[in-house]
């Protein structure tokens, strides 16, 4: 068990992995990175690794869940088994169970459900290494995921978390900022339609802290946007430069 | 939505459009709330709550186990929520589902993160020894709102623990005749106000929800603090009505306290 540090943030303002407390860690989209899947995305968000893929619109399994009016959107949240420090049992654990609900419920009002009646569309979150803040890693690589399928959205899903450390409002905690911190805010929402999608919080803040953070979170959300918009552009601009070449050849 | 909640669901917005709900309540009203104690003798602790027709009961079981690696100095606390299937014609047998393991994670974070228990008087031997805390919700009529009638009634059994006397004999632990009150240090309090269309409403009932487009859930303490946190449901909330929830849920929770004199 690694030393709990007793301070989080320097003389200087700065954290314990050198970021000022409203900077984001590196953040690297990539989209289309499971060949079998209909749409997904690879995130590498600080430490954090973690693809989500997207199966669906398809037939619903088993049948009696399907609905008349609408799709039925089915999520999995789930950590390797090395994913952390000490190995977890690859079983769900009830962590994995609510997050997997919180993560469909952040995703389920960016998606045209009633486009697909008795279908479903299966979205898998694999967290592949976590160092805090997977669950918004995980649902803006869903995100990605479900727009590089091709199903309907009414916008991109974004999310990031803000916290208290050092008596300090800070964006986007990471692993021991979250372990020995005061709190954590993890945030969703769809920017462009200014909707929160997902909000949580543990920890403890004042309203006014609290008021900070969630406008920390979601400033913090419309960066991650950008680079989902960016990721999402970057694969068709190479999937069409490769097509186009393609064209030249067959010309030649 | 089938039909007849469309239907209902217009006439809940109708009525919320004049500030008026199907009970007759006000958007900002509570169901009657009715407390009771110390119902289960064979429980270290627990309490019975009616919120409206939801009616939740909780035992508290307090035990000997050892304590976690990285917090070898304090003691345990578990929440298990059972949706006992006579509560709702909708609940069936069964492992725990995705909606009782929130619920009780929901109630554990409202308790866990306000530090209501002063887990460090609960250590035995360090790192060997410790009493661990058994909250179980059990829901026994669901008629909505679990999260603030399971929260209330586990705060409330909690505050009516009491637990063995013992000592310490040749490195032994020995429990000797008599009791003392588990030591409490906040009182959380939960408030959930649920959003319709575009107005917010504290303490939803099943009609209210089954319409609702999302809900969202606070627990606040002793000083007014915001210590859990939990949107749920399909839809979704302006960042403004973020922060006008959080503002009733605090106001709210004052209320409860002053009338349960937490």
């Amino acid at each position: 068990m690694n030393e709990k540090p007793e301070k989080l943030i320097d003389k200087k303002g700065l954290r314990l992995d050198g970021r000022k407390p409203d900077e984001l860690r590196p953040l690297k989209m990539e989209v289309g990175v499971i060949s079998n899947a209909n749409g997904s995305a690879y995130i590498e968000w600080g430490k954090n690794k973690v693809i989500a893929a997207v199966y669906g619109p398809r037939e619903v399994h088993p049948k009696h869940l399907a609905l008349q009016d609408r799709t039925v959107l089915k999520c999995r949240y789930h950590m390797a088994s090395f994913s952390v420090q000490e190995r977890k049992s690859p079983a769900p654990s009830r962590r994995e169970i609510e997050l997997s609900k919180v993560i469909r419920e952040s995703l389920e009002p960016a998606i045209f459900m009633e486009y697909y009646p008795r279908t479903m569309i299966d979205v898998i979150i694999e967290v592949l290494q976590a160092d805090g803040g997977t669950r918004c890693a995980g649902i803006t690589a869903a995100a990605l995921a479900l727009a590089d399928s091709g199903i309907p959205m009414r916008d991109l899903v974004a999310a990031c978390a803000a916290g208290k450390i050092d008596n300090t409002v800070v964006l986007d905690l990471f692993d021991t900022e979250d372990k020995v911190g005061s709190a954590d805010v993890p945030v969703a929402m769809m920017p462009n339609l200014n909707a929160v999608t997902l909000l949580q919080m543990d920890g403890i803040l004042t309203y006014e802290e609290f008021e900070k953070a969630v406008n920390m979170a979601m400033d913090g959300c419309k960066t991650v946007y950008a680079l989902q918009k960016e990721a999402l552009k970057t694969k068709y601009v190479t999937t069409k430069g490769e097509e186009e070449s393609k064209e030249e050849e067959v010309e030649e | 939505m089938s039909i007849i909640t469309k239907v209902k669901r217009k006439q809940i917005e109708q009525l919320l459009e004049k500030d008026n709900r199907l009970d007759g309540r006000g958007l900002l009203e509570h169901r009657e709330m009715k407390l009771e104690l110390g119902l289960i003798e064979r429980a270290e602790g627990s309490a019975r709550v009616l919120l409206g027709k939801t009616e939740v009961v909780v035992g508290i079981k307090v035990e000997m186990g050892e304590p976690f690696s990285d917090t070898p100095n304090e003691g345990v606390l578990t929440v298990n929520a059972e949706l006992v299937p006579f509560a709702s014609p909708n609940y069936e047998p069964g492992p725990p589902d995705e909606n009782s393991i929130e619920l009780a994670r929901v109630v554990d974070r409202g308790i866990r993160e306000s530090k209501m228990i002063d887990t460090e008087k609960l250590v035995i031997e360090p790192g060997k020894k410790v009493f661990v805390v058994f909250v179980d919700v059990y829901v026994l009529n669901y008629d909505g709102n679990l999260i603030d009638a399971s929260a209330l009634a586990a705060v409330a059994a909690l505050s009516n623990t009491k637990m063995s006397k013992y000592e310490i004999e040749e490195g032994e632990v020995k429990i000797r005749s008599g009791y003392e009150q588990l030591p409490l240090k906040k009182h959380p309090i939960t408030v959930t106000c649920a959003k319709i269309g575009n107005k917010l409403i504290v303490d939803p009932w099943v009609e209210e929800e089954q319409v609702a487009d999302a809900r969202i859930s606070f627990a606040i303490d002793d000083d007014d603090n915001i210590c859990a946190i939990q949107k749920g449901g399909r839809g979704y909330f302006e960042p403004s009505q973020v922060f006008e929830a959080a503002k009733i849920a605090k106001e709210k929770a004052k209320e409860l306290r002053k009338k349960l004199n937490w």
